[in-house]
């Protein structure tokens, strides 16, 4: 940005004098397009410089230096007592002591924040105060190149284009653009392997339940409570209630007592097998069709997941069957098939057909017949 | 004045004493033979910046970005940004043996066993929002003073794709520590994502590695947090400071202030001083807030459990108002040959920021086509003075605040103790009609404050002195406002003055050619008309010299009165001046 037309812009020296100082450029302090005539005003000019307290009397200047060193000093105490706080404070054990915060982070933001802030302060006192406060004036000039370095670019443009031959041999220039624009292949491909097509996540099955239309249950999986693990019967329940609910598979355990599924398989599962198990009256339940036979005595299961863009839902008002979700108050109908009564979502949650097995537990009679989940492309 | 000025301080008056090369020099000379330092700085070392208030808007965004970089640096010498998941054995008791990722666990270090670790996570969030809430503030202080008018159009731009990239970093970088919260913005992120015809599921899987949460997010959250984003805005601040220099600032009008200079203090040493100590303030700032207040307590939400979410879950307040848009949206999908498209996530997620954000970039644009000045400005305009524009943007405003508002539409429901139904059949109806309101009311206002400006040129102020005439009638005393004021007032430009009528009908254009007439120019003409519609121009010399004159006769019908216009200026006490001299 080192323009040589900066050169005409005539910085007023401030050692001039004052009359210099305080002269406009353009008297007539003309907007261009509009003639100096139609001005109401003529532009009076800068205002005089005017003396400021410190400048004049040495008293002030003195009292000013002192402040602004007061400050510097006052920081550096700030840095010695950050320093004593941090080898002195324990975290850890009480994090809380002060406000909710560690009595360390308070006293560590406190000094080094003043220490900043005293800094700041006093070099903003410093030019406000002691430095040089006359306004200077410099000219702008416009934005472009003046026609001469416009030509001159052109023609430098010009002569390196024609040497080059571009124009001339077409069969060159094309045959690099080409090879050139086939560049952005590799490009392009070279993300391929960031992760596997939706198809193949379903086909391979490389983890139990893989694939956007699948989930881990399987027909006779029963219906475990959520973090504890204990299969559910159908009396267990009252009437009003709803239980968080998961696949038995999640705790599974091999003869090594290794869990069958964990780590991020287990997060992937959860994100699309999370159930809510709530029981009502069993005349209170509007029946889907084909789904006469998906209750057990009024317990009915649905997906957690909610349909708009994933949240698990949560808040369920017993009287009114209906269950919220928290993230943008999609608001379900357990009792008539999931159905959305209000909110953002388009499809009910889907429903988990239950049985119950030989003991009297609840059980899956399949996996979720429609994807869980919020919608995508090819869902269908 | 009788200021005795030669005791000035040393600082204002003496010149510089050349004194003899010392070991400064020396070194100077060495670099300058081999950099040329000399001749890159004898311009800009005393490079004129204008001072306002307002231009420090900009600065806040600039050493909060700063400071985000050093807290930033900080943070990674102990975040692991890993989804292996672990078995936590660190301070916090709460959570001892629970299973979690190892990202969360070294967010629970940080915040827990490293000394001042929370201190630097809270300050890099605090900074974070300091950062964006002032990008924001700086854009509307540049909208609404015109200074993104020729030839500032390509800063406004970057000043837009920084404003965007700062967003996403913030969402990148608040998705980092893997906690409950974060976890379902990203959950969320993803039905974004599936619900982009055609390519969604696509993104979704190569994006997160395979299936929703997969192993892979976070990592590559974090590479494009701490390395691909960071990396852009720091490019694109260079070029918008670059910019900012070559085009000089811009200035407010004033006496002695026009479109042809740049008044102002010197970059050094008065402006260089203010802006690193001003670095020194937003910086202490940020450590008072991360000392004193906390933000994202990670720790109180848990590790991030799909099935799992906390009530009230609300993004960071810069995602908001697409939340909003998105909880008010109608449930609306359909199924076309076996295909979804989900209208209800694709439109208020998707569409509409993709809108909005055009719209932002092309307002420069737009505004210039419409009212076809080709000048360039670099004097600021006060917002009244282009009663549309300014109406435009509080417009847009408006919608903003709206959706924001409807982002939180649950926590409204639940302080004012309203069905939440009834909010969102409210705002779906208010985000329309809300933005046309502010318009018009914005657009009215302003033009009254012109008038407002024009009684004060015209008229003078108002004294508060009640003038009773020997008929008895009551009229206010006016004084004519200084000299410096009404030059400020009236350094404006006049609207019909600054445009070429194009395409109204036999128009020409500045060669004196005939304007095309097309559709396009037909409709450029209406606007430009609707755009000027009604905007009151300053007085013409004749109509200020008119008033003047009718002010002099006032004034001399009321002889007698102390002519001292101070006395009655409101600011000084004249209750115990006699207003009427005893002849
Ligand atoms: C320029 C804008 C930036 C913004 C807006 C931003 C924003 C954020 C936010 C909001 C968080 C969450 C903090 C929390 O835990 O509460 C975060 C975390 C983090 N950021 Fe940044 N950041 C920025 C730049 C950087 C840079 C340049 C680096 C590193 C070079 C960085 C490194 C990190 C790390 C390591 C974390 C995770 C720490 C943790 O939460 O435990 N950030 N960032
Ligand atoms: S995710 Fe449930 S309403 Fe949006």
């Amino acid at each position: 940005m080192t323009d040589a037309r900066d050169h005409e812009s005539h910085e007023n020296d401030p050692h001039e004098g004052e009359s210099s100082q305080n002269l406009p450029d353009n008297p007539a302090g003309s907007a261009g397009a509009v003639p100096e005539s139609a001005e109401p005003i003529a532009d009076p000019g800068l205002p005089a410089h005017a003396w400021r307290p410190a400048d004049v009397d040495p008293a002030h200047e003195k009292r000013a230096e002192r402040q602004v060193a007061g400050m510097f000093g006052l920081s550096a105490v700030c840095v010695i007592l950050f320093l004593v706080a941090y080898f002195t404070l324990d975290i850890g054990d009480d994090h809380d002591t002060v406000g909710g915060l560690g009595a360390s982070t308070v006293a560590l933001g406190t000094t080094f924040g003043l220490a900043l802030l005293l800094i700041g302060i006093g070099i903003i006192q410093w030019a406000r105060k002691l430095m040089g406060d006359h306004e200077i004036s410099e000219l702008r000039h416009p934005a472009r190149s003046s026609d001469d370095d416009r030509k001159a670019t052109l023609a430098a443009l010009n002569a390196g284009l024609e040497e080059s031959g571009i124009g001339r041999r077409p069969l060159v220039r094309n045959s690099l653009l080409g090879a050139v624009g086939l560049l952005g292949l590799p490009a392009v491909v070279l993300l391929r392997d960031l992760g596997p097509l939706p198809g193949d996540v379903e086909d391979d099955q490389e983890y139990p339940g893989a694939g956007l239309e699948r989930t881990v249950w399987t027909k006779g999986m029963r219906v475990v409570r959520d973090v504890v693990g204990t299969p559910i019967r159908a009396a267990d329940l009252e009437i009003g209630d709803l239980v968080n609910a998961v696949p038995e598979a999640f705790f599974e355990v091999d003869e090594e007592g290794e869990h069958l599924i964990e780590g991020i398989e287990l997060q992937i599962a959860k994100s699309k097998a999370a159930v809510i198990v709530v029981r009502m009256e069993p005349d209170e339940i509007i029946p889907g069709d084909g789904r006469d036979n998906w209750s057990v005595d009024g317990v009915l299961c649905y997906s957690k997941i909610c349909t708009h863009v994933g949240c698990p839902i949560s808040l369920y008002e017993r009287t009114t069957h209906h269950v919220l979700c928290p993230c943008h108050q999609s608001t379900f109908d357990l009792a008539d098939s999931a159905r959305v009564v209000f909110g953002p979502a388009a499809r009910p949650l889907p429903q988990l057909p239950l049985a119950v097995d030989d003991e009297g537990y609840l059980v899956a009679t399949s996996d979720f017949l429609e994807p869980v989940g919020p919608s995508y492309w090819e869902r269908g | 004045m009788s200021i005795d000025t030669s005791k000035v301080a040393t600082s204002n008056s003496s010149a510089a004493v050349a004194k003899k090369p010392g070991r400064a020099g020396v070194v100077a000379n060495w670099a300058d033979e081999r950099l040329g330092l000399a001749t890159a700085m004898k311009k800009n070392l005393r490079k004129v910046f204008p001072d306002h208030w307002s231009f420090m808007l900009g600065e806040i965004a600039l050493w909060s970005f700063v400071v985000l970089l050093l807290s930033g640096v900080f943070l990674t010498l102990w975040f692991n940004p890993s989804m292996g998941e672990i078995h936590y054995e660190g301070s916090y008791d709460q959570l001892r043996g629970v299973a979690m990722s190892e990202a969360y666990a070294s967010s629970l270090e940080l915040s827990f066993d490293v000394r001042g670790g929370l201190l630097m996570r809270q300050m890099h969030h605090w900074a974070a929002m300091l950062f964006i809430a002032s990008m924001m503030i700086h854009l509307l202080r540049v909208f609404f003073t015109g200074a993104h008018r020729k030839p500032r159009e390509m800063n406004w731009v970057i000043g837009c794709l920084l404003l965007i990239l700062g967003t996403l970093e913030g969402f990148t970088g608040y998705s980092l520590p893997d906690d409950l919260l974060s976890g379902t913005g990203v959950r969320a992120a993803d039905g974004f994502m599936k619900s982009i015809p055609v390519i969604g599921t696509y993104m979704s899987f190569f994006l997160f590695g395979g299936e929703f949460p997969g192993d892979a997010i976070i990592p590559r959250l974090y590479t494009i947090h701490i390395l691909l984003i960071p990396g852009l805005l720091l490019a694109l601040i260079a070029a918008h400071m670059l910019l900012l220099v070559y085009h000089k600032h811009t200035q407010w009008p004033g006496p002695g202030r026009t479109e042809q200079n740049v008044v102002g203090f010197p970059m050094l040493p008065v402006y260089a001083a203010k802006a690193g100590g001003f670095f020194f303030i937003v910086f202490g700032v940020s450590a008072l807030m991360g000392g004193l207040l906390t933000i994202n307590p990670v720790w109180k939400f848990g590790p991030y459990d799909p099935t799992k979410v906390t009530a009230g879950s609300q993004p960071d307040w810069y995602m908001g108002w697409p939340d909003g848009a998105l909880r008010i949206m109608p449930g609306w999908e359909s199924e076309f040959w076996g295909t979804t498209w989900s209208w209800n996530v694709f439109l208020p997620i998707i569409v509409l920021p993709g809108l909005m954000f055009t719209i932002l970039l092309l307002l420069p644009f737009l505004e210039a086509w419409i009212t076809g000045d080709k000048r360039e400005h670099h004097l600021l305009q006060r917002p009244r003075n282009a009663p549309t524009r300014t109406a435009l943007m509080v417009a847009l405003m408006t919608f903003y605040g709206l959706m924001w508002a409807a982002g939180g539409n649950d926590i409204i429901a639940i302080k004012l103790h309203l069905s939440i139904n009834q909010i969102t059949y409210f705002m779906r109806a208010a985000v329309f009609l809300g933005p046309v309101l502010a318009f018009m009311i914005t657009r009215r206002w302003c033009i009254s404050l012109q008038r407002q400006d024009n009684e004060k040129l015209l008229h003078g102020y108002e004294t508060g002195v009640i003038m009773r005439s020997p008929e008895g009638g009551y009229s206010e005393r006016h004084l004519p406002i200084d000299t410096a004021k009404a030059y400020a007032l009236t350094a404006r430009d006049r609207d019909e003055a600054s445009y070429v009528p194009v395409g109204t009908g036999g128009g020409t254009d500045a060669n004196g050619i005939p304007a095309p007439v097309g559709r396009m120019s037909g409709l450029r003409g209406k606007l430009q008309t609707l755009w000027f519609a009604d905007n009151v121009q300053k007085p013409t010399a004749a109509e200020l010299e008119e008033a003047h004159h009718h002010a002099e006769h006032e004034a001399h019908e009321l002889e007698g009165v102390s002519t001292d216009g101070h006395q009655l200026d409101g600011h000084h006490a004249v209750a115990d001046e006699p207003l009427r001299r005893d002849h």
